[in-house]
């Protein structure tokens, strides 16, 4: 419970108040302004975690986004975060936190004994077959991995999304970035600046505060400070922090995401707790940093090793010291800098191990003056200690090779800096390879994208002193190119407080033992990928550093690699005997830190996921018992169920009134498309198979559409209103993309028609009414329009007024009974449907929804576009060559019906199906064969596309497409079903009902 | 995400638009005297470059209008867009590359 490790004075934090939080049910405290890696560290807790496959105990080993061991959950219930780098979940009071895995005594320990047995590809090796079985592999190694978990409730918070636009986008706050939004808002640019930090200043942050280390003559700490206040002051400038810039997409448009609440645990009721940020920038300065790579040796990975910069991190912004007496192993100069931290702290610095011969420099020099050992030309050949380091053997190096000399010292903290690696993430989003630096030791970005440009040490400008000037040049710059005019004021200026450089690449120590033989090389801690992973991967016989990443799962999992991803390119570049730029990298994708689902998802969520279309009646529909279906976005009423009855007795009633007396359905969701203009007919005849130029005003035909390639896509009926002027309907599903279609065909093709096409979809309500007594209701509504049989005969319509509102009222029918289909304004929908079902109720007026619709054009072989048709078949598959204009010599789709496979022997034809035991309803979608008992693969000769119970016929139906199906009326087909099972079924005409439909004239 | 520049309203986000298959493109004007191969080169066969793509958008949450763009497949820069048919950057034959 005491923070052991917290230093007297120091650090960023708010020393005046004490917060309490929980780490795997344990009580510590921490102060405001700790993240839970920094309190953790102050409570003395070294294990954090076991690893993935060894479940080796780990500790942890960064400071920000790289950490790859302290991943943990946060929280509990619906509000639980899984994966969470504890190095940036900043501490509130009452955080809850934990580590999936046991961190004591460990019975997945055993794989760290037998570790032989589990190489590189174990699991490729070991789980690969039966495919069958994978699902309890996986949930098995799931759990011995110890991932986090997904909360099992709904997510009770809200989330958003804010569209932004911006003159210059600068990420990363740190020195370049802050630079660079100074200069670029002093010009006027509308500048948004984005840091994942809670604060500004970047690296800055994680700098001691002395007096020979000043920007513009003040304290870093005032410099930021004066800084933000500076740009928190022009309106035109935006920052943002605890935001994520994690993906860069194309045309300067990238994805930020802001953590409003869950720093401080939580939303307050009604309050956002993460933003997705969709900024559009004119132009981006991408300051987005560099981040230090860890150097490889025997057993680094045990608690208590961590990077240079992460000590000092810890040192210097949170006041903690996480060891007593530090080891520091270096190829550069920057951990200098920290050993000199860690002495002022008045911790022991027992050795700074560096694998340069003879290093000299400024603060070189200021270490050996502080009386700090210097080995120089030396490793760290590997760490002791079995749940924290205690020593680490050392000796000398050179030219990569052991040469004696070896040494053991003490420690219980050990830094190591193998140089710096640029966080060129977003720069490669888009597609930009990074090019490898020989002098910097490391990958810098390769040439800007468009509109972009990058400051500060992601272009391996890592001192102080040219960050500043770099940031605030690239600020000035885009402002310029934007037109804006930067004044001539100077950059900030700083002292270097000494740079990193000179470095010596040093990617693995050696060991005197053979790779797979000597204590574990780790090269990424989070998936346990040693450097020896990496040999068998190249003994085995990949090359690709693609190949070897998805064979080793080197780079995999929360931190992407972050942190050891160019160590293990660059060992697989030496063992590949190449240059790392040979090598390259593996590619960098979005996100750059995982963001979370909700964040994705905004408010499109639940019902508002995607909008909902009612009709006028739709309320009617719910009072009167409908269960809906959903098409497309339309709700349409399925079926109508009274007490008692099961849906199939529903819709046995609501056929047998249909058929026998009358039936309503509300057919408004029905696409309706309103074309004007004197080419009208002209362009519909190229639309329709079916000739319309010659059509009478007032009267209607059936259309179908064809792709160019000659299949069905969708079909209805055109009426002619006027001489230049008709009404299509479509599929309720399909008036979106049909009225595309003509719109396509005329802006792209025929430019120069006199044509236009209005949507009236949601302007009219529909009412079909059905039936041998619809006529009888139309009169009692209707007193202006002759519904007798010659005066308003079959496919015609007339304008009249039923219920005493205007109306147009159609006579056709997809029943095959005598039908009148009733459009009116959509205002007075429900008025009219009132009024036809009061007007029906002496005859018994039933509604009916969509199952009974199928099942009425089904037994009279109607089909449905988009699920009769799916894309292959032409209006002759489907017996419709009535539907093609005889005369015609040109419409879309026509030249396809003459291909040679069009009209070739052997297509699939539309048939009906009878199954032979008529109670069972063949599956939609099952496929037919001619032989049940033939080899496999079964040759498939169909499939069905409707299928019902007909209580009208008194059995199942079907309606199926099979090869040669129209010559084969009468055969036996079979359709094998999953459980074994084997339907047969005669192949019938597809017309079930009243063949010679005469019942739709009466 | 593109950011379109329609030839009517300007540039917006690419989530307003919806591609509209290759550009330039002209239907036949008598398919009957077309063989069954010249048939199927208009109808299936397309450039797919690794290049310069001549192509037709539509700002179908927009005005609605179809357009022609010329767009770099590899590096994603639109280079033109103008009326269908007229892609600012066609030689005279109409071809883009
Ligand atoms: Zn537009």
């Amino acid at each position: 419970m005491r923070q052991t490790q917290r230093l007297e004075h120091g650090g960023r934090i708010d020393r005046s108040r004490t917060i309490k939080f929980t780490f795997n049910g344990r009580e510590y405290t921490g102060h405001p302004g700790d993240t839970l890696a920094s309190a953790l560290l102050a409570n003395g807790v070294s294990i954090v975690g076991r690893s993935f496959k060894y479940h080796r105990p780990r500790g942890i080993v960064g400071a920000g986004p790289e950490e790859p061991n302290a991943i943990v959950q946060v929280g509990s219930g619906a509000l639980t975060r899984p994966d969470q780098r504890a190095t940036q979940v900043e501490l509130f009071d009452g955080l809850e936190a934990s580590t999936a895995a046991r961190l004591g005594f460990d019975p997945m320990g055993v794989n760290n004994t037998f570790s032989r047995m589990l190489p590189a590809g174990f699991y490729y090796k070991t789980f690969k077959w039966p495919a069958k079985y994978w699902p309890n592999y996986e949930k098995r190694i799931r759990q011995a991995a110890g991932l986090g978990h997904a909360p099992t409730e709904a997510d009770p918070d809200r989330y958003d999304h804010m569209n932004a636009h911006c003159d210059v986008l600068v990420v990363g706050g740190g020195p370049a970035g802050l630079a660079a939004a100074l200069r670029a808002g002093r010009a006027g640019a509308r500048v948004l600046l984005a840091d994942e930090n809670a604060e500004l200043g970047g690296a800055l942050l994680s700098e001691r505060v002395q007096e020979s280390t000043r920007i513009d003559g003040r304290s870093y700490r005032d410099w930021i400070d004066t800084t933000s206040a500076e740009l928190a002051a022009m309106d035109n400038v935006r920052v943002l922090t605890r935001t994520t810039a994690f993906g860069n997409y194309d045309h300067n448009f990238l994805g930020l995401m802001e953590d409003k609440a869950d720093y401080r645990g939580g939303p307050a009721e009604g309050e956002v707790r993460h933003r997705l940020w969709r900024v559009r920038a004119r132009r981006t300065v991408l300051a987005t940093g560099a981040l230090e790579r860890p150097l490889v040796f025997g057993n680094n990975d045990r608690p208590g090793i961590m990077t240079v910069s992460a000590v000092a991190t810890y040192l210097n912004r949170y006041g903690v010291c996480p060891g007593w007496r530090a080891v520091i192993f270096t190829n550069n100069d920057s951990a200098y800098r920290t050993a000199l931290d860690l002495k002022a702290a008045g911790r022991d610095v027992a050795a700074v191990v560096d694998v340069r011969c003879k290093p000299s420099s400024a603060l070189v020099d200021a270490a050996r003056e502080a009386g700090i050992p210097i080995h120089d030309s030396s490793a760290i050949i590997r760490a002791r200690g079995s749940r924290r380091v205690k020593s680490v053997q050392i000796a000398r190096v050179k030219y990569g090779q052991l040469t004696g000399d070896y040494e053991t010292i003490a420690c219980d903290l050990v830094a190591s800096s193998g140089g710096w690696s640029p966080v060129v993430h977003l720069h490669c989003h888009i597609g930009s390879k990074p090019a490898w630096d020989d002098v910097a030791a490391c990958f810098l970005p390769g040439p800007d994208n468009p509109g972009q440009c990058s400051a500060g040490a992601v272009t391996g400008q890592f001192s102080l002193r040219d960050a500043l000037v770099q940031g605030f040049e690239q600020g000035g710059a885009v402002a310029s190119e934007l037109g804006f005019e930067p004044g001539d004021d100077k950059a900030p200026s700083a002292p270097t407080p000494g740079d990193v450089l000179p470095i010596e690449p040093f990617w693995l120590a050696p060991s005197e033992r053979p790779l797979s033989r000597g204590p574990k090389q780790f090269v990424d801690y989070q998936n346990d990928t040693t450097a020896a992973d990496i040999a068998l991967a190249v003994r085995e016989g990949y090359e690709s550093v693609e190949h070897v990443k998805r064979y080793t799962a080197m780079g995999f999992g929360t931190d992407q690699g972050k942190l050891g991803n160019i160590n293990g390119m660059a060992i697989l570049a030496w063992l590949l005997d190449q240059s790392i730029a040979e090598t390259g990298t593996t590619t960098f994708r979005p996100a750059y830190t995982p963001i979370s689902f909700g964040a994705v998802a905004g408010r499109t969520a639940d019902h508002l996921f995607d909008p909902i279309r009612k009709t006028a009646m739709h309320d009617w529909h719910v009072a009167n018992g409908a269960f809906f279906e959903d098409v497309g976005q339309w709700k349409r009423p399925w079926y109508y169920r009274r007490v008692g009855e099961s849906m199939q007795q529903a819709i046995d009633r609501e056929c047998h009134a249909t058929r026998n007396s009358v039936g309503v359905l509300d057919a408004s969701t029905l696409g309706k498309i309103e074309v004007h203009g004197a080419d009208a007919n002209r362009f519909l005849d190229m639309i329709y198979t079916g000739g319309r130029l010659k059509m009478k005003t007032g009267t209607c035909r059936y259309g179908l559409m064809l792709h160019e390639d000659g299949m069905i896509f969708d079909d209805g009926v055109t009426a002619k209103l006027g001489e230049n002027h008709y009404y299509l309907t479509t599929t309720t599903g399909g008036a979106a993309g049909a009225l595309n279609w003509l719109e396509q065909w005329h802006q792209t093709e025929w430019p120069d028609m006199d044509v236009f096409f209005t949507s009236v979809t949601d302007q009219w309500a529909t009412i079909a009414v059905n039936g041998p007594k619809s006529r009888d209701v139309l009169q009692a509504l209707c007193d202006d329009i002759d519904f007798e049989r010659d005066a308003f005969p079959f496919m015609t319509f007339r304008d009249g007024t039923v219920a005493g509102v205007s109306a147009r009222v159609f006579r056709i029918s997809f029943t095959g009974e005598l039908a009148f289909e009733i459009n009116v304004d959509a205002n007075y929908g429900r008025h009219v449907w009132d009024a036809v079902m009061a007007a029906g109720e002496p005859y018994g007026i039933t509604p009916y929804g969509t199952e009974t619709m199928h099942v009425l054009r089904a037994e009279k072989g109607f089909i449905v576009a988009g699920q009769d048709t799916d894309g292959s078949v032409t209006p002759m598959d489907m017996g419709m060559h009535w539907a093609i204009g005889k005369k015609k010599t040109d419409f879309i789709g026509m030249r396809s019906l003459s291909r040679s496979d069009i009209v070739a022997e052997g297509r699939k034809q539309y048939v009906g199906l009878k199954p032979r035991d008529g109670q069972i309803v063949l599956p939609e979608g099952a496929q037919l064969v001619d032989d049940p008992q033939a080899e496999l693969p079964m040759p498939m000769i169909g499939h069905v596309s409707s299928s019902y119970y007909s209580d009208t016929l008194g059995h199942a139906f079907a309606l199926a497409v099979v090869k040669n199906g129209r010559s084969r009326h009468g055969e036996i087909i079979y359709s094998p079903q999953p459980d074994g099972t084997v339907i047969a079924a005669e192949i019938t005409d597809p017309v079930f009902y009243d063949r010679e439909g005469a019942r739709q004239y009466v | 995400m593109f950011q379109i520049d329609c030839p009517w309203c300007g540039p917006r986000d690419q989530s307003e638009f919806a591609y509209a298959g290759e550009g330039g493109i002209k239907r036949p004007e008598d398919p009957s005297a077309l063989t069954d191969a010249e048939w199927a080169d208009y109808l299936f066969m397309r450039q797919n470059p690794r290049g310069r793509h001549h192509e037709q958008w539509r700002h179908v949450h927009g005005c609605g209008q179809f357009f022609d763009v010329v767009r770099q497949t590899v590096t994603y820069r639109i280079e033109s867009v103008d009326l269908p048919g007229r892609p600012a950057l066609a030689n005279a034959s109409g071809e883009v590359r």
